[in-house]
């Protein structure tokens, strides 16, 4: 009788383990096959001077050079606005806020509601107050700024996750030994918490370089044929000249559209590969 | 297995560094003769490829100037261009009263001129071999508002009685107003059971894949697929090069247009670049897909421009 209750259970867990294994190969699989297309059309055009060229009219000449840049100098200044001010406001809420007051229950409900509100909408409101308003202009500054409010709420909620994993013991040693609550902040708390939160800002990162609607609805041009040189320049970046070329009535143009989504997912690659590093070295160090 | 970890890092470190030597390159570019500042200019998608030539063009013979073309479609251009946010406006339709009232209102003047033609070419499937010719009429018949088409029986009795699947340009295109307001008599006014996309290479996908499938787009797009699709004369005119351009094909050839801001145009750059546009509009906006006009009315443009 008990065997056979045991069998049974044996017999539901390898189910269930082999619904699991399908679901991450079937979504493996698609990806593959995304990928292969991709890779199969576009990278028989990937060359140096694809990267260097700026785009035109004629897809043999066109290239991305001006899109990679823009992307550059936007996720960059998108980095430095966003997790300096998302990191900041996590430790606010979870080491410095009263966390039964109704104003940090508000706070906390709005900023989980933001970060469902559709990229658009964050366009409108960049559009307004930062080309507008402090008449940034249709510049890279306005771009990144918008960009910035779009990932601050998933870097906010991430980061306030990595923050509740620090063991309260670690705190409440550091604080035995009489070190002030900044002290503890910067020595035990961050550098504990420190690889979750990169895992959250990767995952942000990643999502605002692959946007293209809102920085359109900001002004974003569709053509730049400089190189961006300030954060006042007009830009585009790179989701959106692939957008461009697959809007093309030429077939030529949506192959090079594909070899712009192999430089996109390069740049990816790397920014996820510098973070990955980072949050290794830091693990390391924690064991 | 190191050595191709060091190679990705290697490829990786190039694309980040590749830009950034550009762009301290491209400080050192000529000087003298050439022109500076930015030309700022937003608008239609339909008009971007032409804007693009020309801008591409101009920049190669002027490096040290700036020409942002944006592709906010012709509605978001033109709300840009009534506050003074841009110096030239791309449009595939002229500008709507309440557009230039706005324009009014903050003391922007503006010129139109005209740059190129398109045709809006109904198109259906490769194994649609009924529809040959359409008639005004019938074209208003099958896309009115209140439409009672839903088979292509009920266009003509003798073809055949199955369902058809419409497909039209999004609402936000200048193709999709000049289509309503030439065959229903106002801008906007359609039947509501369309598949509508932006993007014109869907409305080809959405075609070439439905037997009952009509719909239309810009001419350009029906030159790239004419193996795809099977192409419908309207008043037994077929659209082409030459009857686009001389006007036979109507009602559906539309013009496409600039419009500057008067006030840029003082701007020494802002002028040779709307003189240049005109003057080289002819043989660029045949490489882009689309028709140009007769000599003459390029005269004229350029005329107005003095």
């Amino acid at each position: 009788m008990e065997k056979k209750l045991i069998r049974r259970r044996r017999l539901k867990n390898a189910l269930f383990q082999g619904a699991l294994i399908s679901i991450i190969v079937f979504s493996i699989l698609i990806l593959l096959l995304l990928l292969y297309q991709v890779f199969k059309v576009g990278l028989s055009h990937l060359s140096l001077s694809f990267i260097t060229s700026m785009p035109s009219r004629f897809a043999a000449r066109a290239g991305i050079a001006s899109a990679l840049a823009g992307s550059i100098w936007t996720i960059s200044l998108t980095i430095l606005f966003a997790i300096p001010l998302g990191v900041g406001t996590a430790l606010y809420l979870e080491e410095y806020a009263n966390k039964k007051s109704w104003f940090t229950k508000i706070l906390e409900i709005n900023i989980a509601n933001l970060a469902g509100v559709p990229a658009i909408v964050y366009g409108m409101l960049g559009l307004a107050v930062f080309v507008r308003f402090l008449n940034f202009q249709r510049s890279i500054l306005s771009g990144a700024l918008t960009l910035a409010l779009l990932i601050l709420p998933v870097i906010i909620v991430a980061s306030q996750e990595a923050l509740k994993s620090v063991p309260s013991t670690l705190k409440e040693g550091s604080y035995a030994l009489g070190v002030s609550k900044w002290q503890t902040i910067t020595g035990v708390v961050l550098p504990y918490s420190l690889p979750g939160i990169l895992t959250g800002s990767i995952l942000a990162v990643s999502r605002a370089m692959g946007e293209a609607a809102p920085l359109i609805m900001i002004g974003a041009a569709g053509y730049i044929g400089f190189m961006p040189k300030s954060p006042l320049d007009s830009f585009t970046v790179l989701p959106i000249q692939i957008f461009n070329w697959t809007s093309r009535p030429q077939a030529e143009f949506q192959d090079i559209a594909a070899t712009g989504i192999i430089v996109l997912l390069v740049l990816l690659l790397t920014m996820n590969a510098i973070a990955i590093v980072l949050r290794n070295k830091y693990q390391n160090r924690m064991d | 297995m190191k050595k191709i970890t060091k190679k990705i890092i290697t490829i990786m470190a190039l694309t980040l560094v590749t830009p950034l030597v550009l762009t301290a390159c491209g400080q050192s570019g000529q000087s003298g003769q050439s022109l500076t500042g930015e030309i700022k200019i937003d608008g239609s998608s339909t008009v971007f490829p032409i804007t693009e030539a020309v801008a591409e063009e101009f920049t190669a013979q002027n490096p040290d100037i700036k020409i942002p073309v944006g592709v906010s479609g012709t509605g978001g251009g033109f709300k840009k261009f009534a506050i003074g946010e841009t110096d030239i406006s791309d449009a595939s339709r002229p500008i709507k009263d309440e557009e230039a009232a706005m324009a009014k209102e903050n003391g922007i003047d503006f010129t139109k001129y005209t740059v190129a033609y398109d045709g809006i070419t109904m198109v259906v499937n490769k194994e649609n071999t009924w529809v040959k010719n359409l008639t005004t009429e019938e074209l208003k018949m099958i896309w009115a508002p209140d439409s009672k088409v839903t088979t292509w029986k009920d266009i003509r009795p003798e073809w055949p009685n199955d369902e058809i699947k419409f497909y039209a340009p999004g609402t936000d295109s200048g193709t999709f107003d000049y289509f309503t307001e030439e065959i229903n008599g106002k801008s906007g006014a359609i039947r509501h059971d369309f598949t509508g996309s932006e993007d014109d290479n869907v409305l080809v996908q959405g075609i070439a894949g439905d037997k009952n499938a009509i719909g239309f787009f810009g001419f350009a797009y029906y030159e790239e697929n004419t193996n795809k699709l099977n192409l419908v004369a309207v008043n037994d005119v077929k659209p082409s090069l030459d009857t686009i351009k001389d006007g036979s094909y109507a009602p559906l050839s539309r013009p496409l247009f600039i419009y500057v801001n008067n006030k840029s145009l003082d701007k020494t750059e802002v002028h040779a670049f709307v003189k240049f546009y005109i003057e080289n509009a002819k043989d660029l906006v045949k490489e882009v897909g689309y028709i140009p006009l007769p000599d003459k009315m390029y005269t004229d443009q350029l005329n107005l421009l003095k």
